[in-house]
């Protein structure tokens, strides 16, 4: 029995490190190879032990599906290219590509130079990994093998995020990566074909929100930023580099635009002027809107935005800032935060999430006096405001995907077993398909049935429609013809073709009966009688009359004789082959033939 | 000598004479024009390969063919058809019937025969499809006639079964154009068997193919637009299709489940997996919301539009439509729009300032939870923040086709509308704005929401600011605090954009009217009047202050109270704007002061009525003009027009018929003055100078009748012969002037056959008004018509003028409507000292912004015009898109106009100024013989002159030399 397996390495009942191994019709194919944010130990990758004991991991896998650029989707890729070895082919969009290497690099930089960490990935081996990548267009078939081919959907979320199908034959496996069903700002929305996958593979992180409207989002955002710099007010935005930091510029970029706005908003510089460039490369990964203006102008080269510099932060007058990092725990964003926290007519606007223990989640809590370094005490007189800006899609999205794929499983992985729980509940009811959520480790089994596929020529299969009069597109029909099996795929032929194939004379197969009649004229006449009477009754049919006495229906040959041993009685031969289309049967033929005319005559005939 | 002249008349007669040959001659053309089939025939024989045949065919079809011949030419093909072994060319043939037996006069049930005899020996499915294609464009040819429709649909179910789609679309379009569902009602279909059109169509929902899936959705829905009630029974059939895996067949059948849910409303159907039952309508309204999270776009957007349209759908149904219930990490979570609500009716402002003021609440039942409804829970909600802006138009076009027809779903969608003001597609944006404007009657804003529509006031774009005014000016506000903001806002707006004033006076004039208890108390700050302390008066130019005068006095009207808190500069400024800004301030019943207004106002009603009788007794006046002395006549006229034109400047419903028929008038003084002239008496030397009048006159006649044809607005027939017929008079007038000062023959030939040529038109294109020109000038002219061509010039000056004297006045007919066009710019405002500085050579954009009124088609007739000092004209034919229609009648023109021009050494100023173009021969009827042919595009659209209609306004400009 064939089979799908499944095991999560990350990600299982997990949110980072997302890591799925799949074998598929003995294929095996590495979904993401992410890092894990919480820990800084041996626990932040994946243990790519368990792939294979001693053997290479190029022997092993087939290929590397890389869904976005995200370092919890790709932060440990350079470490199992290159550490680990793996000379294989990874596969991830253009827009991947081309970020990808700007995120691991400066992951790096904050391991190595920062937290001095050794026996780490060196810029070198990013370099050369990115070398092992394949780029792949959006609905691009790739041929991995002869057999493995994937294929990329659109997934929103981020630039160049996409979903992947993965297709061996007749089984599917489709991964989603992350992915977010509203469009947002610069991004559309993941659309995915009903391609009807064996098993569909989802991230989970919101599988128990259902979220607002995202306009009401943007509207309170803008108002906010709005008034606060109506009033003289200057608006720090603390934002990572990639991602919602785009989203935002471009909200801010067109109200500005709408609205005729003079005052200045200024992004910090580093990391996000390269990821921007990118940004204005790939325009046909963003939105309609985008995408449809962008020859008149690049929404990206942004006219309002300005790079940022140090000493700007103290100008007089209103301004808007985004500076990295977003959780204002060091670097710009703090050294801004700093600066404008003790005027009330500021504001800092956090975006995301933030984590304990960080400035953000102390000032997000309420707190309004911060213990900084050096024992000092920094108020807080600033308008703290939280704004979600997510990508990802929620419980009723998720459920709208699975509806559009039609798969024939699910397996939740990237999401807390809690909320897995529940929405593996509502898949199970609401859509009765079976729904898994295996935990790190764990594998998953799924049968599948197998399928054959089996060649049929266009002319059989035509003549063979041609036979039911009514349209019946779902029905299983049953047609004739011949099943050649022959050097390892089978294909299915009319017989006259079969016969010619294979070099074999027909044999024509013809059945005989006798009727015998109570008749004392001649044959001629009673094959004359025999005719007139069927050629009354059985108007709609062919019936003739041969020169040499016998009488035809449609195939059947109808002979009268003679026997000699009374002349009273007549024999009447009734003969027709095997195949009979369209015809009268024979056997009512027979049966017509002798009722009226000879009531006396037997009836017992034999029937193939 | 006179006998050379003598000869060169004849010779230019016998020009004419030989155009009435050549005319003839055209007929006799057409005459041969059957011998086309037999052009053709030789053609197709000529044809050596299939690829010949196949472009003889192609240029065939490009020329037209006639009704009579056409039966000819299907024979020839015929012919051919039954010979050609190429399908291709076959295909063509096929095709060529069709179009031919679509031809005008041409019955095409002789050919029938033929077509489904060669069907039933075709064996390609290529050509077998464009002949059932042929077949149908017989049958919409014959709608009456019941046999053939019957065979036709016979001819369809047999090759129902065809294996190509093509063939069975082609079968299923037919059975939907053709079929019908009544048992034979005549006696000659009786024979026939009858079929039951929507069985055989509604089998054809499950074939293999979905292109034929969705033509047989389409052929029913085609049965349904031909008034044939379909069965309710297919509504279980075409739900089923909703999930197909085609768009195009999704689509179809969203389509369909509609036109069912219209058909049978009230029916109850079973909800599968329970015992419940519901409506028809609410089901289908619940599986069409569905459907507006589909994965294709093109399907979201007709489930989104057909959504609007259904508005017998139960309330409880309709509000689930914006109800998406929130929930985070299982707990149930207010929407922004719920705490907004809360917080206005807790008297709280917004504060949302806390992390977690969303925070979620109660706790949610999980098993309670449903993640896919079935029903229409939230399909706004999906459908407003869509990907594609076509979705999100679609669906605020619903939202407002379902709120327009009920008023609780309108007070609930307001706050969706409100987000839509933000959207990033300016259209988008718009349209919310204009759908709410429809909707404002049902429904009073909340300060929060006034908050966020009044935010875009600062938009950049000039149409949303302007479409904002107009919903302002219907909305309904519930509290002074939110007129206050209100205002307030409009006056940054005013500052920011300081061209809106207009607009924004206009606006604050209907917010005021209708809110006046709610302007009441805010009177005394507005006005910051001090009630012991005299305030310093406020500049009375300032359009801010004005603003805020207009606000204040339109509330007044209504509230008698008002006026006593007015300080006394108020009332002063109140009398200045009453008279400056008339149309914005009304009459106010203010204490001790005469009503002179007031006095008028309410009796304009009653005066209608004289004023239409006094302006028909003036009219009637006119009549008797034929009896009087020409001194008489001339008074007569003169005063007439002296009263027309008081007439029309005092009532503005009438000017337009006054001013038309003063016109009129003024060219029959013109007329009667120039043949009053003693000139005629005089020997013609002697008058070169004198005559200046009459050639005046003639002139002026021209372009009054050419304002009188084109500038007004419901001008029938009737008028625009009397028109002409002006324009003839003056014409001839022209004629003897010239013949009179000129000497030498020679240009007057051309003169004289020029005008008889004008005769001829007119009589060609008025030919069935003729008998209402009894005794007129070109009444007699006719009948001199055959004397005329053959005399010489001389002669036929003396004809003219005596005709020209003796014919009678004609009555102008008064049409039932008729406005004058009229156009103001706006801007430039021509107030500007400071000259308009650019380097010469290069261009500057000026903005121009005007409103026309009463302009029929200006996208092609109105022009800008700028006049420079050194004389030279510029004509800008401003881009379709430039031209906004605000309200009926009304359009508005927004245009940039470049001017450019060498170097100047000081400023100076250019005229600009609208412009109407006309092209008299577009009006008149087409000439008999150019029906068939091909009318030249350029002819269409040539401009033959141009009529000045608005003010001119003066723009100072100052090309700089270019530095080098």
């Amino acid at each position: 029995m064939p089979e799908i397996r499944v095991t999560p390495l990350g990600a299982g009942q997990d949110v980072g490190r997302s890591c799925i191994l799949v074998s598929i019709a003995g294929k095996n194919v590495m979904l993401d190879c992410g890092m894990h944010m919480g820990f800084n130990d041996d626990r932040r990758f994946p243990d790519f032990s368990y792939i294979t004991q001693n053997g290479r991991l190029t022997d092993f896998l087939d290929c590397v599906i890389i869904s976005h650029f995200h370092l919890d989707h790709c932060g440990a890729l350079p470490y199992f290219s290159e550490m680990v070895g793996y000379d294989g082919p990874i596969y991830m969009t253009h827009p991947t590509q081309a970020i990808c290497p700007i995120l691991l690099e400066d992951y790096r930089k904050i391991a190595v130079d920062k937290k001095g960490e050794a026996n780490f990935f060196t810029s070198q081996m990013i370099k050369d990994c990115m070398k092992k990548v394949v780029a792949v267009h959006l609905h691009q078939t790739v041929q991995v093998d002869d057999e493995l081919e994937i294929k990329a959907y659109y997934a929103g979320h981020v630039l160049g995020a996409a979903m992947f199908q993965i297709k061996v034959g007749s089984e599917s496996v489709v991964y989603t990566g992350d992915y977010n069903m509203t469009p947002d700002r610069h991004l559309g929305a993941a659309w995915i074909d009903k391609c009807r996958p064996n098993l569909l593979i989802t991230e989970s992180t919101y599988a128990t929100t259902i979220r607002d409207s995202k306009r009401c989002r943007e509207r309170d955002f803008l108002k906010k930023v709005h008034e606060t710099v109506e009033h003289g007010g200057k608006v720090l935005i603390p934002v990572f580099a990639l991602g919602r930091a785009q989203e935002l510029c471009i909200l801010l970029e067109t109200f500005w635009e709408r609205m005729n706005l003079k005052v200045p908003i200024y992004f910090s510089t580093g990391l996000t002027e390269k990821a921007n460039h990118y940004y204005k490369l790939f325009i046909p990964w963003t939105n309609q809107k985008i995408r449809k203006t962008f020859v008149q102008r690049n929404m990206f080269e942004f006219k309002h935005i300005k790079a940022f510099d140090r000493a700007f932060a103290d100008n007089p007058g209103p301004m808007v800032v985004f500076a990295t990092p977003g959780m204002l725990h060091a670097g710009q964003s703090l050294q801004i935060f700093r600066k404008w926290a003790g005027n009330e007519k500021n504001m800092v606007i956090m975006p995301g999430y933030c984590v304990q223990g960080t400035v953000g989640h102390k000032i997000l809590s309420g707190q309004r006096k911060l213990e900084m370094e050096g024992r000092q005490v920094l108020e807080v007189k600033m308008q703290v405001e939280y704004m979600s800006f997510s990508a990802h899609a929620d419980a009723k999205g998720i459920m709208q995907l699975v509806g559009q794929a039609e798969p024939e499983n699910v397996l939740l992985v990237h999401g807390e077993a809690k909320k897995m729980e529940f929405l593996k509940q509502k898949i199970e009811q609401e859509l009765r398909v079976s729904c898994y959520m295996p935990a790190n480790g764990e594998t998953v089994t799924l049968p599948t049935s197998l399928s054959i596929p089996v060649g049929i020529s266009l002319g059989l299969l035509k003549r063979e429609m041609a036979q039911g009069l009514l349209p019946e597109a779902k029905k299983p029909r049953l047609l004739h013809g011949t099943l050649i099996m022959k050097d390892s795929n089978f294909r299915l032929v009319s017989s006259e073709q079969a016969l010619k194939e294979l070099g074999l004379a027909e044999h024509q197969l013809r059945f005989t009966c006798r009727v015998h009649l109570h008749d004392t004229r001649k044959e001629q006449e009673t094959a004359l009688r025999v005719y007139s009477h069927l050629k009354s009754i059985l108007k709609e049919h062919c019936v003739q009359h041969l020169p040499d006495g016998s009488v035809t229906v449609e195939s059947i040959l109808i002979q009268a004789a003679a026997p000699s041993e009374d002349p009273g009685t007549k024999v009447l031969l009734v003969s027709w082959t095997y195949q009979v289309r369209g015809g009268p049967r024979p056997t009512e033929l027979s049966s017509d033939v002798t009722t009226p005319p000879c009531p006396t005559l037997p009836t017992s005939l034999p029937l193939p | 000598m006179a006998a050379h002249l003598k000869k060169r008349v004849y010779e230019e007669f016998t020009k004419v004479v030989q155009q009435q040959q050549e005319e003839i001659a055209t007929k006799k053309l057409r005459l041969t024009k059957p011998s086309k089939s037999a052009a053709l025939h030789i053609d197709l024989c000529k044809a050596t390969s299939p690829a010949d045949a196949l472009q003889y065919l192609l240029q065939f079809a490009r020329k037209p063919v006639e009704a009579e011949s056409v039966e000819g030419v299907v024979r020839i093909l015929l012919e051919h058809y039954y010979k050609e072994n190429d399908p291709s060319v076959r295909l063509k043939i096929a095709s060529l019937l069709g179009l031919l037996s679509k031809t005008t006069g041409f019955s095409p049930d002789c050919i029938m025969d033929d077509a489904i005899n060669i069907l039933q020996n075709e064996k390609s499915h290529q050509v077998l499809a464009q002949l059932l294609d042929t077949l149908l464009a017989i049958g919409t040819k014959l709608p009456e006639n019941q046999a053939i429709q019957m065979r036709l649909v016979d001819v369809a179910c047999q090759h129902l079964t065809d294996t190509s789609h093509g063939v069975r679309n082609k079968c299923l379009q037919l059975l939907g154009n053709l079929g019908s569902l009544e048992k034979s009602v005549t006696k000659d279909a009786e024979g026939l068997a009858t079929r039951d059109v929507q069985k055989i169509i509604g089998d054809y929902f499950s074939d293999q193919d979905p292109r034929v899936r969705t033509a047989a959705i389409k052929a029913m829905l085609q049965l349904h637009e031909r008034g044939l009630k379909l069965h309710q029974t297919i509504y279980n059939q075409a739900c089923k299709l909703l999930s197909d895996d085609y768009e195009q067949v999704r689509s179809a059948a969203v389509q369909l489940i509609w036109v069912v849910s219209q058909l049978y409303p009230e029916s109850i159907v079973p909800i599968p997996s329970s015992n419940e039952e519901i409506r028809l309508v609410d089901d289908a309204f619940g599986k069409i919301c569905h459907m507006v999270s589909d994965g294709s776009w093109v399907v979201r957007v007709q489930a989104a539009k057909l959504l609007g349209s259904m508005e017998q759908v139960s309330s409880h149904f309709l509000e689930q439509t914006l109800d998406k219930k929130l929930m985070s990490d299982l707990r149930r979570k207010r929407t922004a729009h719920e705490r907004a609500k809360e917080l206005y009716s807790s008297g709280e402002f917004s504060s949302g300032r806390k992390w977690g003021d969303d925070a979620p609440k109660e706790e949610v039942d999980t098993g309670a939870v449903n993640l896919i409804e079935s029903g229409a829970c939230g399909a706004f909600v999906h459908g407003l923040e869509d990907e594609m802006y076509e979705v999100r138009i679609a669906a605020v076009e619903a939202l407002c086709m379902l709120a327009q027809s009920s008023p609780s779903f309108a007070e609930k969608c307001l706050d969706f509308l409100v987000d839509m003001f933000n959207d990033e597609i300016e259209e988008v944006r718009l349209q919310s704005i204009h759908t709410m404007r429809k909707i404002s009657n049902n429904i009073t804003l909340r300060e929060d929401q006034l908050d966020t529509v009044l935010a875009v006031l600062e938009d950049s774009s000039r149409d949303i600011r302007e479409a904002l005014h107009e919903l302002l000016c219907c909305t309904n506000v519930s509290t002074k605090e939110g007129i206050h903001l209100a205002l307030v806002e409009l006056l940054k707006n005013l500052t920011k954009y300081p061209t809106d004033r207009d607009s924004i006076w206009k606006c604050l004039k209907f917010l005021g009217s209708r809110h006046p208890t709610l302007v009441l108390p805010l009177v005394p700050e507005l006005l910051s009047t001090h009630p012991f302390f005299d305030t310093a008066e406020p500049d009375m130019d300032d359009p801010a202050y004005i603003a805020v005068l207009v606000l204040i006095f339109n509330a007044a009207k209504t509230c008698p109270t008002m006026p006593a808190l007015f300080s006394d500069h108020t009332f002063r400024h109140y009398a200045y704007l009453r008279d400056s800004l008339s149309h914005l301030v009304p009459a106010l019943r203010l204490p001790g002061r005469k009503l002179v207004s007031s006095a008028v106002s309410p009796s304009i009603i009653s005066q209608e009525d004289p004023s239409q009788q006094f302006l028909q007794q003036s009219l009637e006046r006119v009549y008797s003009l034929q009896h009087l002395d020409p001194q008489g006549a001339q008074e007569l006229l003169e005063f007439t027009i002296r009263d027309l034109q008081r007439l029309g400047e005092l009532q503005s419903e009438l000017a337009g018929v006054a001013d038309f028929s003063a016109t009129y008038l003024r060219c029959q003084l013109l007329l009667i003055k120039a043949l009053q002239e003693k000139l005629w008496n005089v020997a013609a030397p002697l008058y070169l100078k004198q005559s200046d009048l009459a050639s005046a006159a003639a002139k002026q006649i021209m372009e009054e009748t050419y304002k009188m044809e084109f500038m007004y607005s419901g001008v029938e027939n009737k008028q625009v012969v009397i028109i002409h017929h002006m324009r003839l008079q003056a014409k001839a007038l022209q004629l003897i002037v010239t013949a009179r000062t000129t000497r030498g023959l020679d240009p007057l030939f051309g003169m004289c056959e020029k005008f008889l040529q004008e005769v001829d038109f007119f009589q060609r294109y008025f030919i069935t008004d003729l008998p209402h020109l009894q005794d007129s000038f070109v009444d007699k002219l006719l009948d001199l018509m055959p004397r005329l061509m053959t005399s010489k010039p001389a002669e036929v000056v003396k004809i003219l003028q005596t005709t020209l004297r003796q014919s009678a006045f004609l009555h102008l007919p008064l049409p039932e409507q008729i406005h004058k066009a009229s156009a103001t710019i706006i801007e430039p405002a021509g107030e500007s000292d400071n000259p308009l500085r650019f380097t010469s050579g290069l261009v500057v954009a000026l903005d121009v912004d005007a409103t026309l009124e009463h302009v029929q088609d200006p996208q092609n007739t109105v022009k800008v015009q700028v006049l420079y000092p050194d004389g030279q004209a510029q004509m800008i034919h401003p881009k379709p898109a430039d031209f906004r229609n605000p309200g009926p009648g009304r359009h508005r023109l927004i245009t940039q106009v470049y001017l450019s021009h060498t170097a100047w050494t000081e400023p100076c100023q250019v005229e600009v100024r609208l412009l109407l173009s006309y092209n008299s021969s577009a009006r008149i009827p087409k000439c008999p013989w150019m029906e068939g042919g091909e009318v030249s595009p350029q002819v269409e659209t040539s401009i033959e002159g141009t009529i000045p209609f608005s003010k001119p306004v003066k723009v100072y400009i100052m090309p700089k030399p270019a530095r080098r």
